[in-house]
This record gives C-alpha cells, structure tokens and sequence, in this order.
C-alpha cells in the first residue's frame, strides 16, 4: 500500500514530538489505544489559561505510519485554537487531509479520541466536567 | 560493489529467478512449444521429454522416484490436492486429520474445509520455540486418524519442525503424513526416504525458480499412496492431477531444483552467517526478541520482535529501500497480527513489533550492512517517538493500564 506524501511528509519531519509536563494544571493528556492492537497516542495540550487558547500541543505514537501523521497533524491543528475550537474537530478532516484510504480511518479516529481525552483531562483537572465521550 | 537500491529481503515471499532458469526455460515457448500429452508427433515428443527430463530433476533433489512427482500449479494447490485428495480416498478408513496452528493458510483452510464436509481436525498448538509437541501429536491420533500434515519449515520464523519422529510416530500408528516443505526444500536437505514423508508439497518460486509451478510429491512404495484428484479431466500426472503440463515452468522449475541440488549446501552456510550477522547486530538493540526456535531454523529466515515500536510504522522508515514483511497487520481489515507469532504465545504487543527477514541466493554483505544501519536508525527514531518506550524507560507497568480497546 502506498502512503500520500503527506503522511509521508508526517511521518519524515514528525511535527511536536515530545513531552508536557503533566502535573501542571493547565496541561490535559490524552493515552487512546492499545499496545495489542498496534496504536497507542498520547496527545498533550497546554492551555493559556488567560485566553483558554491550547498554546502547545505535544504528541507520541506507537503505530504505523498513519497514526504517526494523524497524531502529528492534531498537533499543528490544535496549536492556536480556543478549546472550544479543539472539539470541532472531526476525524474525517484528518482523513481528508492525509488521504487515508479505508483501511487507516481508524488512525484518524485513534487522533479525534485523544484531542478529546486531553481536552476532557484538562476539564477535570480544573473542576469542569467532561463534556464528551471518546468513541 | 555498489549497492542497487532497493534491497529485496522478502524472499519467503517469492524469490526472484535464477538467470540460468530462465534460460532454460525460454526454448519451451515458441520453438518447442508442443503439449506433452500429444504422443503421436515430434513436438509433443519434445516437450514430454523435458518434462521427463525436469521430473528427474525434481525427484534427485528429494530423494524420490521420478514417478512419484505430481505437478501442479504451485504450493497452493498441492496442499490442497494432498489434504483434500487424501480425505476422499482414505474415507472408508476413517476422517480425522491432525495439524497445527502454525501451516501455512493453505493448509489450515483446507483442513477447515475438511470439518465442513464433515471430518474431524485437530490443530496442534506449538511451544513457545514454534515446536509442536510429539507426545501431544501422538495422543492425538486416533482409530480415524488418516493424515497428519506438519509443515517442514515455516514460513514466518524459519522454524523446522521434528520431521523424523513425525513420520516414526505417523508410521507407527499406520497414518500417513503430509508435509508442506515450501520453505525447506532447495534450502536445506530434504529426502523424503531418510525423513520418512508420504506426501510433500513445494512450489517453483520459493526456489529461485517460475510461479505457477508446483509438486506434489506422492510415494508410490512402502506404502503407495494415492489421492483422489481435485482437477479431472484427461488424466495426466497418473490421474491425479488433469491439465495440460506447463511444459516452460516445469523446466524452470527442473532446473531450480538441479541448481539447488548443486548449490544449496555452500548457499545455506553463506546465507546463515549474514542472517547470524544481521541477527546479532539487531539485537544489540534493547528490548529486542528473536522470534521461534534458534537452533532448529532455515538458514535464511530471521524474524524479529523489535519491543514498543509497531512493525509497519517501522517498515515505513526504510521500505523505500529494502522490502521486508512484519507480522503486523495495520493493514488487513481484522486489525490482527500474525497468527504465527501468536501460536507461539506472543503477546500481541510483540507481534504487532516484528520484523521478517528472508534471505536468499543474491542476498549480499552490503545489503545486510545497510539493512542492518537502516533498520536500528528507524527503531530508535520510532522509540524516541513512542509512549511505549517512554513509559518502559520510566519503570511504567505498561500492563497496570487499562487500556481501552476498539
């Protein structure tokens, strides 16, 4: 199976790899998937708690390539958004925006359920509710 | 030497062909064209005596009798002509087969046909080293036993299987026993008097020979086999196999086994230092597992657990260069690893992580050196990416969490 370049281009140059520093409180993770199943995510947004604007986003991703992109471009797309804005997003942007064929939807899907778990950790963490169910 | 990109490593796959096949074969398309069932001209005289020639061959290659050579379409086909076949002819004696979880599909989907048509298998599960247990095997058998079918060596790890005490015990107990040898043979030795085989099924392009070509080898002696055709029709191959012979891909596939004959023990010592060196360069990577039994393993196979990084992801950093297979399954609908690794108690984790290497007769040093630098690159690069290998570095119990599954 072919890859699109922009998976490609995702998974080469990997944008926001790395770490948060979970015990802030202004910093929500989100761990989706299952080692047996061959994706885990942990997506990590930081919040700007003035504006409620995700001012970082970081990701890591155990999977194939199309987890590795997906998780990537949630990354870039959260960076500069309100949280609000954050929840709009659909795993079907992701998969229009990588060209995933069928087979890889999950991966997008595995990405829309950890922006909605970090978002939900960040809620609890400052007293809010969880406002959405992942998948 | 320069080192042509890219790099071919998937040879349990296929093999690429032998130039001296090709050559070979390339009279029987256009000059000696003719139908070696056509006895009464000069053309198909021709093409019956290269098939006599290539079935000669064959047989050298295994220690059989020319006689005994079935050809068929490939590997595919010859085990299901044995499974099936033996079924139908041996039914007055009884319908239970036995085999293990670890054949290749074509044979556990024949013997799952099998059951529907109303006979009894039994799938032997293997030991952690992909060995199947003789004292279960010998249990299994019952006063139905027809078939025990265990494959030579397999596919996915390289494992070989007890072929000898296999056969003792099926002699022992008057059940005949089937071995699907795609794998082994023209790889390591195979003789089907010293290791006791009844049937055995291999293919052309494992061997560096055409696709499209298979064997079934059938004894005619001590006892004399026989099974029930799955192609009818003008009879060839003893009646046990109908269509016209592939006369060009018999003689490819003739040669593939004289060349193997010639060549294959030189081979097999080259090719299991570089997979030994490509082995223990890779496993100077933490958290790495050698998947299946070292000691009892075809030269040429090497398959690889590389812990908390997910195998296709892995093969993307490199497979614009070197062709390799995993035994992840990112890409099949089922989301499933492979069944193989799996056998072997594999957690799923690791099966998800693993890494198939097939060696094979144009495999060079510089390939193996590029493998080695491209493959450990990209296993740290996806380490330093993984949350996985963040946690284990961590001291995190990745089994303490509950993981949610889709």
């Amino acid at each position: 199976m072919a890859y699109s370049d922009k998976v490609i281009d995702h998974y080469t140059n990997p944008k926001n790899v790395g770490t948060l520093d979970k015990s802030k409180t202004n910093v929500g993770t989100g761990l989706v998937g299952a080692p047996e199943c061959g994706d885990v995510m942990r997506l990590q947004i930081e919040v700007d708690e003035l504006s409620g604007v995700i001012k970082d986003a970081k990701f890591k991703t155990f999977g194939c390539g199309s987890a590795i992109a997906s998780s990537s471009l949630a990354t870039e797309w959260l960076k500069g958004k309100s949280v609000d804005e954050a929840l709009q997003i659909d795993n079907m942007d992701i998969v229009e925006e990588l060209n995933l064929p069928p087979v890889k939807i999950h991966c997008s899907v595995l990405a829309e359920d950890a922006i909605k778990a970090a978002i939900n950790d960040y809620r609890t963490k400052n007293g809010l509710s969880e406002l959405v169910s992942t998948h | 030497m320069n080192l042509h990109l890219p790099i071919y490593l998937d040879n349990n796959a296929t093999t690429p062909m032998d130039p001296r096949v090709l050559d070979a074969m390339l009279p029987y398309f256009v000059e000696k064209f003719g139908n070696a069932a056509s006895r009464n001209h000069s053309f198909g005289w021709v093409a019956e005596e290269a098939v006599d020639y290539a079935r000669e061959q064959v047989a050298q290659l295994i220690n059989a009798d020319p006689k005994e050579i079935i050809f068929t379409s490939g590997a595919t086909e010859s085990d299901n002509l044995a499974i099936k076949g033996v079924y139908e002819m041996y039914a007055s004696k009884g319908n239970h087969i036995i085999t293990c979880t670890t054949e290749h599909k074509a044979v556990l989907d024949s013997c799952k046909h099998i059951e529907k048509l109303g006979g009894q298998v039994t799938y032997l599960p293997v030991k952690a080293d992909g060995l199947i247990d003789l004292s279960e095997l010998e249990k299994s058998i019952t006063d139905k036993t027809i078939l025990i079918a265990i494959m030579y060596g397999n596919n996915e790890i390289g494992v070989i299987q007890p072929i000898k005490e296999i056969s003792a015990i099926a002699k022992k107990h008057g059940v005949l026993f089937f071995t699907d040898a795609t794998q082994a043979v023209g790889k390591i030795p195979v003789d089907v008097i010293e290791d006791g085989i009844d049937l055995m099924s291999f293919s052309g392009h494992k061997i560096y020979g055409p696709k499209g070509v298979g064997v079934l080898y059938v004894r005619r002696k001590n006892p004399r086999v026989k099974v029930t055709s799955q192609m009818d029709g003008g009879g060839h191959e003893r009646g046990m196999r109908s269509g016209t012979l592939n006369v060009p891909a018999i003689v490819g596939l003739g040669k593939a086994c004289e060349l193997c004959r010639l060549e294959m023990a030189e081979e097999a010592i080259r090719l299991s230092a570089m997979r030994d060196r490509l082995e223990n360069s890779l496993m100077e990577l933490e958290e790495t597992y050698i998947n299946g039994d070292k000691n009892h393993r075809l030269p040429h196979t090497a398959n690889i657990s590389f812990k908390y990084v997910e195998g296709e992801g892995l093969m993307m950093g490199f497979n614009k260069n070197i062709a390799l297979s995993s035994g992840s399954a990112c890409t099949s609908a089922s989301l499933e690893p492979s069944y193989v690794l799996k056998a072997l108690g594999l957690g799923d984790d690791l099966a998800h992580s693993s890494l198939r290497f097939g060696l094979g007769r144009f495999t060079t040093d510089e390939q193996i050196d590029f493998t080695i630098k491209a493959v450990k690159d990209t296993v740290n690069k996806l380490r330093e990416m993984s949350p996985l290998w963040e946690m284990f570095k961590e001291g995190v119990d990745i089994n303490s969490i509950a993981w949610e599954h889709h």
